[in-house]
């Protein structure tokens, strides 16, 4: 358990690193068409920063309001409350606060910029289908997201992908009104002549290689939130059979949209059991379940 | 001269590992102490809920006197037990007595439908839940504190400032697991 939450660490900490490299790359490729690309570079990062870090601190305003979550009063909801107060017991965090969303098809998702700020939402579906223990593990799992910060995480994961989508933009854009001509021909009085070819594939590939890498990301978060939300509660069969019902239900999840499906536990525009191709693998925020599943038993 | 100062510079420099790392230790051991506090609140906790529990099933089941019992003496027990061992001891004979609560209301079926004892049940099961969860986050931060009294170089400041290694809670089945069946 622990190695492989050592493991799922790394390969996000390399995954941003791959990331990094990618919009530094960019960011050379751009000043090598361009005159004046370092310039462009810096109004891009703070464009970028700017637009993610308003969307970051209201996030979970908007989530749960789009989602239509209100929030769970204690009497009616006791034994969500309860449970969540436990799992916070066991990870050491302040409680987040709750909400419920009216729909059959059980799903979760937790959201907030920090723990002080954090919000699980659980659908009423959830509550109704599945007992005791598997509700512990899918909120386990929330938690687990809560406390190891993926909200913020994945910000800056955005922040970079905004960042490597307006470069690209410009500097196609710029190629094509022939502004980069001047900046070209620099280039190829300094002997880049070999390398403007270069320039141009990966400004045209990159906003696709950063989305492909930022669903990576994601998907190595939920494998993470899956098993530091075992070791919370040290019992893996709960989140399993609790993952298995809510694949094999055939509720749709109607307050779910592909801007918010990063966020459930299970993506609910899925189709469950049919393996997909490698480019709908690539563009999945979420490992297939069965792969999830099979992780867990490793523990 | 130049010498002076390059000792001067260690001298600071240790100085300041020193106060970093006694801080480090003092941090883990408040947070020790925390979670053990946190544990006495969940068993006063239970203790509380159990007079109402037994009350709710009185009303039902009156003549079953042997377990009510039972129940309130274990419940006293635990209450007045000191140490670890002689505590531990005693929650595993009020689980115990609870369970055999808990099978007596199986033969009352107006019983197992009455709000208020469900409301009671649960109560209680996410007490016992929250109960083994402050052992685990006890045993993790104690983990921690014992890792940093017993690791150099960290261990050199814990022995001169006579830091001491922390107990763990030994996992015992009985209360680890939820006294009462799914409903």
């Amino acid at each position: 358990m622990i190695e492989q939450i050592a493991g799922n660490r790394r390969k996000t900490a390399a995954l941003i690193t791959l990331f990094v490299l990618l919009v530094v790359a960019l960011g050379w490729a751009l000043s090598l068409l361009l005159r004046g690309g370092p310039a462009l570079m810096v109004i891009a990062a703070v464009i970028a920063v700017v637009v993610s870090f308003t969307s970051y601190y209201s996030s979970d305003r908007i989530v749960l309001a789009v989602s239509g979550a209100k929030e769970a009063d204690r009497a009616t909801y006791a034994r969500y409350h309860n449970l969540v107060e436990g799992v916070c017991i066991a990870a050491g965090i302040a409680k987040p606060r709750l909400y419920v969303i009216n729909s059959d098809s059980p799903n979760a998702f937790a959201t907030g910029r920090n723990p002080a700020h954090s919000a699980i939402a659980v659908t009423t579906g959830l509550l109704d289908k599945l007992n005791r223990v598997e509700i512990e593990g899918v909120l386990a799992h929330e938690m687990a997201h809560i406390k190891n910060e993926d909200v913020r995480l994945m910000a800056v994961v955005a922040t970079l992908a905004g960042l490597a989508a307006l470069v690209a933009d410009w500097g196609l854009r710029a190629l094509f009104w022939g502004g980069g001509r001047r900046g070209a021909r620099d280039a190829e009085r300094v002997g880049g002549v070999y390398l403007l070819p270069l320039a141009l594939v990966l400004i045209i590939l990159a906003p696709l290689a950063s989305q492909i890498i930022r669903f990576a990301i994601s998907r190595r978060r939920e494998f993470q939130a899956d098993a530091s939300g075992v070791y919370l509660t040290r019992y893996p069969p709960g989140l399993i059979s609790a993952l298995g019902k809510i694949s094999a239900d055939p509720a749709p999840l109607r307050q779910a949209n592909v801007a918010t499906q990063h966020l459930w536990i299970s993506e609910p525009t899925r189709k469950h059991g049919t393996r997909g191709s490698w480019w709908e693998r690539a563009f999945s925020t979420h490992p297939p379940i069965e792969e999830r599943i099979a992780a867990l038993k490793d523990l | 001269m130049v010498i002076a100062a390059v000792i001067l510079g260690l001298v600071a420099l240790v100085g300041l590992w020193f106060v970093v790392t006694y801080n480090a230790l003092v941090r883990r051991r408040n947070n020790c102490d925390n979670a053990w506090a946190q544990i006495d609140v969940q068993l006063r906790r239970r203790y509380d809920l159990i007079p109402n529990l037994v009350e709710t099933v009185k009303g039902y089941a009156a003549h079953e006197r042997g377990v009510f019992e039972a129940v309130t003496n274990a419940r006293a027990a635990a209450i007045d037990a000191k140490g670890v061992g002689e505590q531990a001891q005693a929650e595993t004979g009020l689980t115990k007595a609870l369970k055999s609560l808990f099978a007596v209301v199986e033969n009352y079926p107006q019983l197992k439908a009455n709000e208020n004892f469900l409301a009671l049940q649960e109560e209680l099961t996410a007490t016992e839940g929250r109960i083994a969860y402050a052992r685990q986050f006890y045993n993790e931060v104690a983990l921690a504190l014992n890792n940093k009294i017993q690791m150099v170089p960290s261990s050199i400041v814990a022995g001169m400032t006579g830091f001491k290694i922390r107990d763990y809670f030994e996992a015992e089945e009985a209360s680890r697991e939820p006294v009462n069946v799914r409903f």
